[in-house]
């Protein structure tokens, strides 16, 4: 499903990336590990589509990800909420369902599922952080992506968000999506992954399938490159 | 998916959240409102040479309070990183530019007409038909290339020093044709000989700048 390939991406003379190549398959969960500075935002933002790389190949179900077709499968919750503070939390949906091509009658389903149905009409900017947190969580889920790019998820969420979002990326997989998310948080992010690659001063440093080891000592996989 | 569809879902949705806050507008409304004033105490309103002049007093009102509406139309969407949303979305590059100038559109003529009557007011002028063509093209030219910019300075830290610095001059020549025009419609000239060649120039650019802003506002956004 996504296919990454000697990248390598520069900030002036500084390779932010170098030389990554990494794989994920339909149905697999891809935890991004690596200290603040290794890397991780700059290959999620990607594999979104909102940079490219200087040298090498990404591509995601064989399209590159600025084609339009490779867009419309992937879901993206980056470091902000992404939603619109004046917009209701209805109106934010219905924008991002005629951005994505979603039937509307999906809406009620989705503020359903994040519990914001009853303060649908309610405007964004009125809504508790938890509650934003979850109506971008509906707005990335929204177009039932293949592919979710997830930078820093369960960061600052509350312990409501952080259940739902666990529950529907857990779905997502059972639907065959794959997901690649970025964390610090190790227990919650190896819960969740089949496969781990742990990124080093913008190199891969491990690459591989989560094993009982780390689930152990999230801490593990630091410890054993140095990283701890 | 309709990028056609899209362009007005983005339109709909600037000019939703402007109706809310009216942050561009109020702004960009008192400002215009300001400069009319004071030019009209400034200058005689009565007088041959002020009426000389109307059209490129008009003008420069309308480029100056169109920069506070200008802007705002990509940094609206730094606030949540909301920017990013409409860069991942699968939609055209155009269909984002056509959306976001449509709303700047109406935007600075909704700031126009409230303007007008003061300006007639003030300027002892009379308002005539044919200023409609001339306004909407004029309109259009620095929407296209503001839009254009507001894209390109979106992440400039000055950004509100950064585009009325690269608009200005690249509006020269619109905003030249529109000025001459403003003036000589005014006067009661119509639409030929001279008026003419500087509707054509108008038209040009505006033709010129909208298809290199749709050609290159993907490469502006992401590179």
């Amino acid at each position: 499903m996504v296919a990454v390939e000697g990248v390598w991406k520069y900030f002036g003379d500084f390779p932010a990336l170098r030389d990554v190549s990494l794989n994920v398959s339909r149905g697999a969960c891809l935890a991004l590990l690596g200290r603040n500075g290794a890397g991780k935002t700059t290959l999620l933002r990607i594999l979104a589509g909102f940079s490219k790389p200087a040298k090498g190949t990404v591509t995601i179900a064989g399209a590159a990800p600025r084609d339009l077709s490779a867009r419309a499968r992937v879901g993206y919750i980056g470091h902000g909420i992404a939603v619109w503070d004046e917009l209701s939390a209805e109106e934010n949906l219905r924008v991002f369902a005629t951005l994505y091509g979603v039937d509307r009658a999906q809406i009620p389903v989705w503020l359903e599922r994040v519990g914001l149905l009853r303060v649908r009409e309610g405007l964004a900017r009125e809504f508790s952080r938890g509650m934003r947190q979850r109506l971008a969580i509906a707005r990335a889920f929204l177009h039932q992506p293949e592919l979710l790019v997830l930078d820093e998820p369960f960061t600052s969420l509350d312990d409501r968000a952080i259940a739902l979002l666990q529950s529907l990326l857990r779905e997502a997989r059972e639907r065959g999506a794959c997901v690649v998310m970025s964390t610090h948080q190790l227990r919650e992010a190896l819960e969740l992954a089949s496969d781990v690659v742990l990124l080093k001063n913008g190199r891969v440093a491990h690459s591989g399938e989560r094993t009982e080891e780390m689930l152990k000592d999230p801490a593990w996989l630091y410890a054993r490159y140095g990283e701890g | 998916m309709n990028s056609f569809g899209a362009a007005v879902a983005i339109a709909r949705k600037d000019l939703r959240s402007e109706l809310r806050s009216k942050e561009a507008t109020n702004a960009a409304v008192s400002f215009a409102l300001v400069i009319l004033l004071i030019l009209s105490v400034a200058f005689e309103p009565t007088g041959d040479e002020t009426h000389a002049i109307a059209g490129g007093l008009l003008w420069i009102v309308f480029a100056f309070s169109g920069t506070l509406i200008l802007n705002r139309t990509f940094a609206r969407e730094l606030q949540n990183d909301a920017l990013e949303a409409l860069i991942a979305a699968p939609i055209p590059g155009w269909a984002l530019f056509l959306g976001k100038a449509t709303s700047s559109l109406v935007m600075m003529l909704v700031v126009e007409v409230v303007s007008l009557p003061i300006f007639a007011i003030f300027y002892d002028v009379s308002l005539v038909w044919t200023l409609v063509p001339v306004l909407l093209l004029g309109t259009w030219a620095l929407v296209v290339v503001g839009v254009a910019f507001s894209a390109l300075t979106v992440n400039v830290q000055l950004r509100e020093v950064m585009l009325p610095l690269l608009i200005y001059p690249t509006l020269v020549p619109a905003l030249i044709a529109s000025m001459i025009l403003t003036g000589n419609l005014l006067d009661g000239q119509a639409f030929a000989g001279d008026n003419l060649t500087w509707l054509r120039l108008l038209v040009g650019f505006d033709i010129i700048y909208t298809a290199l802003a749709v050609g290159l506002i993907d490469i502006v956004l992401v590179g």
